[in-house]
């Protein structure tokens, strides 16, 4: 899921320079070092994804570097900003790759300007990882055929039905499930096509299916007809805008079942719209939590916050995830040459980063674990991690 | 004809009437601005709109009760209106048809996208001040807003009514619809008179933007585009130019929406909505209310 969000000027302004400043110390260029290009959004509309990416990248080569590199190497990064636009992403990932001489590439995160660059990095041989470019063409072409050098760190929307599917039936123990759908977004129907089929798959039957548009705000008819059918469990894989005024007009029709979605939900504005008092045995999937309790995300967590006094997002997370795949990489490979590097990657096995354990399927999309947030009165809780 | 089939056709018949009261108070004002201009005022959605962010300002930032934040939303949508009025559609009061129509969907784009940039295209919540208590009677749930909803469209309607029938200015507009030139050579400020009815209109539709507002508690600036086409639906089903056209017309709207979506589909809800207006225009193209009027050549 991508949205774009806007960020003030100034703060993008201030950070243009740290990027510059970053990269000047990049270029230099001896033998001793080891060059990762980032392709990152760093001014523009998505400018916060970009910056939580260089954080997260930055993090992850400080450490390989403080235990003395990959393969007696330091690793550095050079970043390169994309303005969040397909051409300019274009346009860095040439300049990455012809002039930097990079052996690798982390991003962008905005599915449509990795696909526009995906084609100088392929001609270029030299690996590249999405951290969230969530869009399946991300690494396969129009034809269906994969891209040999084209690789992410976040599974593709539609498996997050799939997860939220067993969930349901495995730690919920719901049968009876009612969807309702977004009809206006490829992103809520792709859900709840792979909800619906792990659920029947699993044994659970979907008692009612509804579809609804953007911006709609009245559901009640709706939502009292499938009330009638008398489900356990309501899949609501839109987002957080609709879902927030279908969840409230539920409860009121005293429709008291547990509710799921996607990472659509994902907003402080979902309690606002939703109330608080509504948001409870509500669970939505995702790609990361903070919260989550593994020992590397904890880690990775206090370090993040003690260098960049914040939280770490998705985005931080899944680009640190990606340098440290880059990392296992060359230290498989035994190598920094760039076609050796993307051979490596194909082959990852055995890693295991802070948003979980990942490898690459044939299709070079991970298969990993989702996590699923829970709401206690809508706040935001680490309920669980699922497996694929 | 089991007892659950009754019992849902009766919640969603309270469903739909307090989605058509919404549509009702919109599409009064269309019915009025266009009886007075035979203009189709498609920036009327967006006064709704206005309207409720006015609200939410009065009751989200300066924490005013429901009562008075209701009807400075109006006053505030009134003047909005007259001022749309006076500055686009006055200059173009003898300009060809469509060249109005063609302005009004330009104020509509610039309210829209105003607000975007004036308070973020991000939806805003209303105070939780205003949240619903629910009444469960005899299995079928009626929350206070809905009650507030309705209550609210009938006293409005009521004082349009009184005001339209009863009163100096009413039988002004009354005559000015009727013939604007005759009103005029009768001494009728008819600039005044359309003025007013801009201000009647579009506060009803500031009282329609407040009660969404209170009730689905999520406002944004695009949120008067579909209401906005669906009270012109309501407003033609009802017979365009006609005052109790529009609050029947709207009502049967809602009432329609909320049975197919109920009964057949919410994939065919819209669907339905525009169905209806088609078949009004192929078979009773005056509306329910309308009488048959030969046009004089």
């Amino acid at each position: 899921m991508v949205r774009t969000k806007r960020i003030l000027s100034v703060l993008t302004a201030g950070l243009i320079l740290t990027a510059a400043i970053s990269g000047c110390g990049g270029s230099k260029g001896s033998s001793d070092t080891i060059k990762l290009g980032g392709n990152l959004e760093m001014t523009g509309g998505s400018a916060s994804y970009g910056i939580s990416s260089r954080n997260g990248i930055e993090l992850a080569l400080r450490e390989v570097n403080a235990k003395g590199g990959v393969n007696g190497k330091k690793v550095t990064l050079v970043v390169a900003d994309n303005k969040s636009e397909a051409t300019e992403a274009t346009n860095a990932m040439q300049k990455l790759i012809s002039q930097d001489k990079v052996v690798g590439v982390i991003g962008p995160n905005l599915s449509s300007a990795v696909i526009a660059s995906t084609a100088v990095s392929s001609a270029a041989r030299t690996a590249d990882i999405s951290p969230m470019g969530t869009n399946p063409k991300v690494t396969v072409d129009d034809h269906g055929k994969v891209k040999p050098y084209n690789f992410r760190a976040c599974f593709i929307d539609p498996f997050q039905g799939t997860v939220m599917a067993d969930f349901a039936l495995n730690t919920l123990k719901v049968r009876r499930a009612a969807i309702m759908i977004d009809n206006s977004s490829d992103y809520a129907k792709g859900l709840a096509q792979f909800f619906r089929e792990k659920f029947e798959a699993g044994g659970g039957t979907i008692v009612g299916e509804e579809m609804y548009l953007q911006k709609d705000t009245d559901f009640k008819a709706t939502l009292t007809k499938l009330r009638d059918a008398n489900p356990d469990f309501l899949y609501i894989p839109g987002y957080y805008q609709e879902v927030g005024l279908i969840i409230r007009q539920a409860k009121e029709l005293g429709l008291n079942v547990a509710m799921a979605g996607g990472d659509g939900w994902d907003s402080q504005k979902l309690a606002e719209i939703a109330l608080p008092e509504n948001l409870n045995n509500c669970y939505f999937s995702s790609l990361y939590s903070p919260d989550d309790t593994s020992k590397l995300n904890k880690e990775f967590v206090e370090s993040y916050q003690k260098e960049y006094k914040q939280k770490p997002d998705v985005f931080a997370a899944l680009a640190y995830d990606s340098a440290k795949l880059f990392i296992k990489a060359m230290e498989d490979a035994k190598s920094a040459d760039p076609g050796k590097i993307a051979e490596a990657l194909a082959q990852v096995s055995g890693f295991t980063g802070v948003s979980g354990s990942i490898k690459f399927d044939g299709s070079h999309n991970p298969i990993k674990a989702a996590v699923i947030i829970e709401l206690k009165n809508g706040r935001q809780t680490f309920r669980t991690k699922v497996n694929p | 004809m089991d007892s659950g089939f009754m019992h849902q056709l009766l919640q969603q018949l309270i469903n739909g009437l307090s989605l058509g009261s919404i549509y009702a108070l919109i599409a009064l004002g269309y019915t009025m601005i266009y009886g007075i201009l035979k203009l189709i005022n498609f920036a009327h959605g967006d006064i709704y709109m206005v309207g409720a962010y006015i609200g939410y300002v009065c009751t989200t930032i300066f924490h005013l009760p429901f009562l008075p934040s209701l009807l400075i939303a109006m006053a505030g949508s009134a003047v909005v209106g007259m001022i749309i009025e006076r500055i686009a559609y006055r200059p173009m009061r003898n300009a060809p048809r469509i060249a109005i129509l063609i302005t009004a969907i330009g104020v509509s784009f610039f309210l829209e996208n105003g607000m975007i940039l004036l308070a973020s295209p991000q939806p805003r919540t209303f105070s939780s001040e205003f949240s619903a208590s629910v009444y469960h009677m005899g299995g079928l749930v009626i929350n206070s807003q809905q009650i507030i909803i309705l209550i609210s469209t009938v006293v409005l309607m009521l004082a349009l009514t009184y005001i339209v029938n009863r009163t100096k200015m009413g039988k002004a507009m009354r005559a000015v619809s009727f013939d604007a030139d005759a009103a005029r050579l009768m001494g009728i400020n008819i600039d005044r008179v359309i003025g007013m009815t801009f201000a009647l209109g579009s506060a009803l539709a500031a009282a329609g933007g407040v009660l969404v507002g209170v009730y689905y508690n999520s406002i944004d600036p695009l949120m008067g585009m579909a209401p906005g086409i669906k009270a012109f639906v309501a407003a033609v089903l009802g017979g365009i130019g006609i005052i109790p056209g529009a609050m029947v017309g709207g009502i049967i709207l809602g009432i329609v929406e909320a049975l197919v979506s109920g009964f057949i589909s919410s994939t065919f809800r819209d669907a339905a909505a525009f169905a209806i207006l088609i078949l009004i225009l192929l078979y009773k193209p005056q509306g329910l209310f309308g009488k048959n009027v030969r046009e004089k050549v």
